[in-house]
């Protein structure tokens, strides 16, 4: 193998705080490599340094296949074929898949467009990794693992050397990452570095050979992918031990609060029974597309099942609408919180008032200004959101903080039964174990809780029973304690 | 037929431009059937020339709807570079080059200043064009005192025609200023949008306007061009209309505003950028001269062609919002 870009003393300061400190790297042409840290590690700017849109400070070195480029800048790293696709993979949604991966046709000054040479290219690059497009269908039109796809034949098109991907399965279902592992694999013989910048721990270890780990802008070291495994690589990125195990079934769970039986919804699932109790908390995970969050959006009155029964304490329910949800105290925190959870140009006391706007009217029917400051100041200290004034814009908070917002919202609802849709999705690990804890708490006040995840270790740890749904069935029943990570993997991806 | 034609034929009948042609084809049948001077030559020409202003004007509006952003100032900018433009025609003498040459610069400096402000001020562009239409505006109305122009030089009062011809008595059509314009601003655009690698960077830029800052764009340049082409356009346009009306006055054209934007809209043009096509604002265009030339032909009081015009407008977007959803409802259960 040989040294792709070595670069050594890399700092780098933005207004006198640290982002990075006398970081070393070494990328090999060939090499699958992850770059794992938590938010604010100083992964983004790494990554900005070495595609040239910052600059390290003086002291640094920077080499390129041999090469010193003491002012690396966009052009020059463009130029020696670094490409970095970023999570919002910067594509034109409004253009062909032909214009999008052959854009580079269209830089420079004015000249006339070869609509010709534009499909070809297209096509060749896509032929190169064996996918297959209609070059004239818009990227809009397309899935976003098909637009990833689309923004790596982007790379590709550009004679990438190195390829730098930005959390690129954030969000792709298992099988689709599955294909993007298999296509790594394919750039790594065509002698194109890889790198990997990903949360998911599991699919780090899976997928790289060397490792390198980022805290606090300092680099920890990098590590041979198989000599460390998922709990060391939480640790060397926290600096703390979070040691999980299995939940001993609540042997407090009270009466069942909800139970559904032959629940059905054409084709997105069926024949779904199931029970939760309060002060349960209870795993729900299947591949993306297995009807888990169909089901859970008919929990919550979204999607108004065609067959079966729902009911809340013994009594059957219609659940026509969310309000209906609402008002019988079931709770529903959606998967994409940035869209649908939160209204992030607003303050943290707008978006946790949202949902008891009701209760906080005094006279008039008029939002008490007191009674909200109280509500507020309760559930920030409750679930201990880390905001200095409350006054301050949702969007202003890191990941960890937003999703207590939400929880906060639904909360201060009094619900019953809270259904989470992947509450950990994009938090930090130290944050996840805030979130954690908040769920065994709402458990232990009483609350049926039903989490849904993608990641198996997150259900079993976290649950007292796990469910597992595969194409629209519910397949898996079981206590936690009775299973294991393998066993639920199997159930999962059989 | 090939594969790729009949694919891209497909495509074209999913489009919604291939519903607003079926809309006027059936529109023009019913007036045609109607009335028995719609669907003549006569009619035709008269439509033309009169729908040029507010065509050549849609042509600049989408470019900057495509490029994520919009413009109101143009009918201030119009009849900003209509005075002056025939005020120093009048005053030093001028030919057509040199009227089209002082126009264009006018519009297009006016237009580009819009982008300064919207570029480096970051402010949205709306408020922008709303400020300076007002300031454009006020300007010429305190400076003209509101005072018409109605002699003109006479080689511009007698215009061009080409391909001149008879019909009836005392009436003779042909190409003239007006449409010549129109046909010539409708060539420019299209080709600068579709065949120009500047006009793929203005789709590219109102799809995903930091995606273009990324991959190294010139976005300052290229708002500079679009509001400008917006400018330009708005320059052309008042010296054709003054050329119509044989005359200037400064205060009708502000207010046709709507107009404008209602033909672009209609021909499928979003207002969230990077999205609309030549075609369609030729077709949107068509749609609204025919609903107003068909109102006024079928006797019905003029008063009610705002209403009519919104009525479609509102069931235009309705459809394409309504397609949209259920071809997204379709693709998720597939």
């Amino acid at each position: 193998m040989s040294t792709f870009l070595e670069m050594s003393g890399i700092s780098k300061r933005f207004g006198g705080v640290h982002a990075l400190r006398n970081v070393d790297l070494t990328l090999e042409a060939g090499e699958v490599h992850c770059l794992v840290g938590e938010n604010g590690s100083g992964k983004s700017t790494l990554i900005k340094i070495i595609s040239g849109v910052e600059a390290a400070e003086p002291g640094g070195r920077i080499a390129i296949c041999g090469k010193e480029y003491p002012n690396l800048n966009p052009v020059y790293s463009t130029h020696c074929g670094i490409q970095v696709i970023y999570q919002d993979l910067s594509l034109f949604p409004n253009l062909t898949v032909a214009e999008n991966i052959a854009m580079a046709h269209h830089l420079g000054g004015l000249h006339s467009v070869d609509w010709v040479s534009i499909r070809a290219t297209a096509k060749a690059t896509m032929a190169k990794i064996g996918v297959e497009f209609d070059p004239d269908a818009k990227v809009a039109e397309l899935s976003i693992a098909g637009r990833q796809l689309v923004a790596i034949c982007r790379a590709l098109a550009a004679d990438a050397k190195l390829l730098i991907m930005d959390e690129p399965t954030a969000s792709l279902t298992r099988h689709e990452v599955n294909t993007l592992i298999k296509l790594v694999s394919e750039l790594k013989r065509a002698g194109i570095c890889v790198v990997f910048v990903s949360h998911r721990l599991d699919e780090v270890l899976e997928i790289a050979e060397r490792v390198t780990v980022l805290r606090d802008g300092a680099k920890v070291g990098t590590f041979a992918a198989d000599t460390i495994n998922g709990r060391k690589l939480s640790q060397l990125m926290t600096g703390k031990s979070f040691e999980y195990q299995v939940q001993a079934p609540e042997l407090a769970a009270g009466p069942i609060v909800l139970e559904v039986k032959g629940l059905g919804r054409e084709g997105e699932y069926e024949d779904v029974s199931l029970q939760l109790r309060a002060g349960e908390v209870v795993g729900l995970t299947g591949l993306l597309g297995s009807g888990r969050t169909e089901l859970a959006l008919s929990l919550f009155g979204m999607k108004p099942p065609d067959r079966g029964t729902i009911a809340l304490d013994g009594r059957p329910v219609a659940l026509r609408t969310n309000a209906d949800a609402i008002d019988r105290g079931i709770a529903y925190v959606s998967e994409d919180r940035l869209a649908l959870g939160l209204i992030l140009n607003q303050s943290v006391t707008a978006n946790v008032t949202l949902t008891v706007l009701e209760r906080l009217a005094g006279a008039f029917g008029l939002i008490a200004a007191r009674a909200r400051r109280t509500h507020v100041a309760r559930w920030v200290a409750e679930l201990g959101i880390k905001v200095s004034n409350p006054a301050n814009a949702v969007k202003t908070l890191s990941g960890g903080n937003q999703q207590r917002v939400v929880l906060a919202k639904w909360m201060a609802t009094n619900p019953r039964v809270l259904i989470l849709d992947s509450p950990t999705v994009g938090v930090d690990i130290s944050a996840k174990d805030g979130i954690y804890e908040i769920i065994r708490r709402l458990a232990r006040d009483g609350v049926a809780v039903l989490m849904i995840s993608d990641e198996i270790p997150e259900v079993l740890y976290h649950s007292h029973r796990v469910l597992v749904m595969r194409e629209g069935r519910l397949t898996t029943d079981v206590a936690a304690a009775a299973t294991s990570e393998d066993a639920l993997r199997q159930a999962v991806n059989a | 037929m090939p594969k790729a034609h009949v694919a891209s034929f497909g495509r074209f009948r999913r489009s919604h431009e291939f519903w607003l042609l079926l809309v006027i084809l059936g529109l023009c049948a019913g007036l045609g059937f109607a009335n028995a001077q719609f669907l003549t030559l006569q009619n035709l020409f008269d439509l033309l020339t009169s729908y040029a202003f507010v065509g050549i004007l849609a042509l600049g509006l989408l470019v900057v709807l495509i490029a994520g952003g919009i413009d109101i100032s143009f009918t201030a900018t119009a009849s900003v570079a209509q005075y002056v433009t025939l005020s120093l025609a009048n005053a030093y003498g001028a030919n057509w080059i040199s009227v089209f040459a002082i126009a264009i610069g006018i519009g297009g400096a006016l237009g580009a200043l819009n982008a300064v402000f919207i570029q480096k001020l970051r402010i949205p562009s709306i408020i922008v064009s709303i400020a300076t239409l007002n300031i454009f505006y006020g300007l010429l109305i305190f400076f003209t005192g509101g005072k018409y122009i109605y002699s003109l030089p006479d080689w511009f009062a007698t215009g061009i025609f080409w391909f001149e011809f008879e019909w009836g008595k005392d009436s003779s059509y042909g190409v003239n200023l007006q449409i010549l314009a129109l046909a010539l601003a409708f060539l420019v655009t299209w080709l600068l949008l579709n065949r120009t690698n500047i006009g793929r960077q203005i789709y590219a830029m109102g799809g995903n306007a930091d995606a273009a800052q990324r991959l190294g764009f010139h976005v300052f340049g290229l708002n500079i061009l679009v509001y400008g082409y917006m400018g330009v356009m708005a320059g052309i346009a008042s010296l054709i209309q003054a050329q119509l009306a044989q005359s200037v006055a400064p205060t009708v054209l502000v207010g046709k505003e709507l107009d404008v934007v209602a033909a672009v809209v209609l021909g499928g043009a979003s207002l969230m950028g990077g999205v609309g096509t030549v075609l369609g604002t030729f077709l949107g265009l068509t749609l609204l001269a025919v609903l107003q030339n068909g109102i006024i032909l079928l006797g019905v009081s003029s008063y009610w062609s705002p209403f009519f015009v919104g009525l479609v407008i509102l069931i235009s977007v309705s459809a394409t919002a309504w397609s949209q959803r259920e071809r997204r409802t379709r693709s998720a259960r597939a």
